[in-house]
């Protein structure tokens, strides 16, 4: 507030100190000058006429020669000052006019809007920096729940680009440096609601800026940091950053798991969808032959150590070694777009191709060059940029690595449920079967949508009904609780994936096990399943019904007649 | 020497000069007090004035403070004046006169806070 005040006095100072002396040297040679009344008499302006003439003849209105007409010396006299008078009032409107549409008071303005947003935020925010492709999905997803963010990121074009997003929720959004500390501080860092700072930028050092500003000044609250570069992402590790995200390993891991357990990493994939998409199928990489990887950039080194893990044959190609490194394995020099840099690598024997380079176009080409050669290959795309969407479902590949999905996707979990997030952890350590009967189980459940995934806090809050059963000391099963509130014959299409009682996490809890208070528990199943659920946990009736198979009596007369009726 | 410095300081003692220059004499004797006098009073406070803005120090916030109340009271007298020559024509009479006067009086008072002001920061700038 107090710049923009300043910032118009200190530039208004020369336009009125030029507006006083002019007009000051008009109305004095008014008033000096003699004229003459109706009579002919000898009469000198006062200076309230004169001020008030020099008014109107300085912004052009012009009344005429009042109170009486002028003589020669006053015309005189008028016809320099009209000159110099104009044109200083036509320099201070100006240069009042030019103020209100400079860029520093313009974005003075704005950043004060910008502050106060922030300063009225009441719920809990989370505080994205960079509004990318990553920003722009994880922002979408996390409105699209109901959660809060704010945005910054460096370039105009991009925070105008967040105001014209139909967005559920309202983002501010401040163009601004996230490297600088003070930008952190004005987008909310200090303030009490803010949950958490995600540094998605583009830039490793700019994100590692973020995360121990943020750590230093606000310790409590988390940090996401995207990262693709190992030393950076130990170095963001040293200091206590909560999560760093590799987009690269995260989707080397996930393909390892799809190479040694497909039904594992179909179930990973279903239930970190959103509940709008349409069911995947099941992919099969090839875990056996030779695996041809073009590009071994940070993509293709990831893909490669993970391969090379599973003991599986890669050869590489590349067409820049000096910049990229050489693998120890076998090595073909070029880019792969071309037929003969393909059949050096052997192609035609080949079960798996990874398209991994930095170029769209090459990685399609490469695609197209391969598929000649040989049909039954098995093709991982990785896309860069978003925007090249229909072409490479144009392609057709097994599986497509776009790094702004995987990130948004993980953070997304990571930020809105906590639950899913360890859930899809422990997952990883169980046997492939396991998954894929848990998989056969969800499929019955839902139709060609993703299942949904959500939590339920057995807490006076969330849920009233079954709180206060518990309370007066009468058991409660989960199996109980999967029944529909509507009909009790039947069950609500609903599995219980988790629990989370004591810090203690149960895979899969028994259904016959009775609940208790304070249990947090993750459930998978269709929308309707989560709706009713939703009654039976607040509404003690639709539960007194589950139970007993009676509606009780609402009112309080009708439950009078009731006990008297009993008694 | 910062020119600045000059001119800013010859601007808040000139409205006070010219400022006692108009306020000395009979009270309520419209021959001791010119108008020209008053319009000058003005117009240098003015300029003092608008020479103040956007000075962000403390010191700078109360010298602005005094020079806005200097040309309140100022215009409150040529408010006056205009009012008993022009609007109801009562002309000069000794009561109107002593009031334009004891109104330039505390624009003066002001006026040597504001001097006094500059004098303080002055002396505590030390070079």
């Amino acid at each position: 507030m107090e710049n923009i005040v300043f910032l118009i006095f200190r530039r208004m100072r020369a336009p009125l100190l030029i507006l006083v002396l002019t007009y000051s040297i008009a109305i004095l040679g008014l008033v000096l000058i003699p004229g003459r009344d109706a009579d002919g008499n000898v009469w000198h302006m006062d200076f309230f006429h004169a001020f008030y003439f020099v008014s109107f003849m300085a912004s052009t209105i012009g009344f005429g020669e009042i109170p009486y007409e002028f003589t020669a010396g006053q015309r005189l006299w008028v016809s320099f000052s009209i000159f110099f008078t104009v044109v200083v009032w036509l320099y201070s409107i100006g240069t009042v006019l030019a103020l209100l549409k400079d860029e520093t008071f313009q974005h003075a303005l704005t950043e004060r809007r910008f502050a106060r947003q922030i300063k009225r935020m009441r719920e809990a925010f989370y505080l994205v920096c960079g509004y990318g492709q990553t920003g722009e999905a994880l922002v979408k997803s996390l409105t699209d729940r109901n959660q809060h963010a704010v945005v910054i990121d460096i370039l105009q074009d991009r925070v105008n680009l967040l105001k014209l997003e139909n967005l559920r929720e309202y983002v501010p959004g401040l163009c601004g440096d996230a490297r600088l500390p003070a930008h952190l501080l004005e987008a909310g860092l200090n303030h009490p609601r803010c949950r958490g700072v995600v540094a998605l930028t583009n830039s490793n050092e700019a994100n590692l800026k973020v995360a121990i500003t943020s750590k230093l000044l606000h310790p409590e609250i988390e940090v996401i940091c995207r990262a693709d570069s190992h030393d950076i992402e130990a170095n963001m590790a040293s200091f206590g950053t909560d999560y760093i995200i590799d987009p690269f390993d995260t989707f080397a891991l996930h393909l390892a798991t799809a190479i040694q357990a497909p039904c594992l990493s179909l179930l990973q994939d279903w239930l970190s969808m959103g509940h709008s998409d349409l069911l995947k199928d099941p992919v099969y990489p090839p875990c056996e032959g030779l695996w041809v990887i073009c590009g071994y950039g940070r993509f293709g080194k990831a893909i490669y150590d993970k391969l090379i893990r599973e003991g599986l044959e890669v050869i590489v190609v590349e067409a820049n070694p000096d910049t990229t490194g050489i693998p120890s394995t076998a090595f073909v020099m070029g880019r792969g777009t071309e037929a003969n840099t393909l059949m050096e690598a052997d192609i035609e024997r080949a079960a798996g191709l990874v398209a991994g380079t930095d170029n769209d176009a090459n990685n399609l080409s490469i695609i197209m060059t391969a598929r000649e050669l040989n049909q039954d290959l098995f093709v991982i795309m990785r896309q860069n940029r978003k925007d090249n969407d229909p072409v490479i479902e144009a392609v057709r590949a097994d599986m497509v690595m776009l790094p702004s999905e995987i990130i948004a996707n993980q953070i997304r979990v990571l930020l809105g449920a906590p639950m899913q997030h360890q859930f899809v952890k422990l997952v990883l350590h169980q046997e492939d079967e396991w998954a894929c009967e848990l998989i056969s189980r969800i499929s019955a459940l839902v139709t060609s949508h993703a299942p949904e995934v959500w939590e339920v806090a057995f807490t006076e809050e969330d849920s009233h009904a079954v709180c206060a059963h518990v309370r007066r000391g009468e058991q409660l099963t989960l199996a109980q609780l999967m029944i529909d509130p509507r009909n009790r014959e039947t069950n609500l299409p609903c599995i219980p994936l988790m629990l989370l009682r004591h810090n203690e996490w149960v895979l899969l809890p028994d259904p016959e096990l009775s609940v208790q208070k304070d249990d947090h528990f993750l459930f998978c199943g269709s929308h309707y399943g989560r709706d009713r659920m939703e009654w039976t946990l607040q509404n003690e009736n639709a539960l007194s019904y589950i139970l007993t198979g009676e509606a009780r009596p609402e009112g309080w007369i009708w439950r009078r007649l009731i006990n008297k009726g009993a008694t | 020497m910062n020119p600045e410095k000059v001119l800013f300081g010859f601007f808040i003692v000139l409205a006070l000069t010219l400022n006692f220059g108009f306020f000395v004499g009979d009270l309520d004797n419209p021959d001791h007090h010119h108008v020209y006098e008053l319009f000058a009073v003005i117009v240098v406070n003015l300029v003092a004035t608008i020479l103040k803005f956007g000075d962000r120090t403390q010191m700078g916030a109360v010298l602005l403070a005094t020079s806005l109340v200097a040309m309140l009271q100022l215009f409150a007298a040529a408010l006056v004046w205009t009012m008993v020559v022009h609007v109801t024509g009562t002309g000069l009479t000794s009561v109107a006169m002593a009031s334009i006067v004891s109104l330039s009086g505390g624009a003066m008072l002001a006026n040597v806070i504001s001097v006094i002001l500059l004098i303080i920061e002055t002396v505590m700038l030390r070079r």
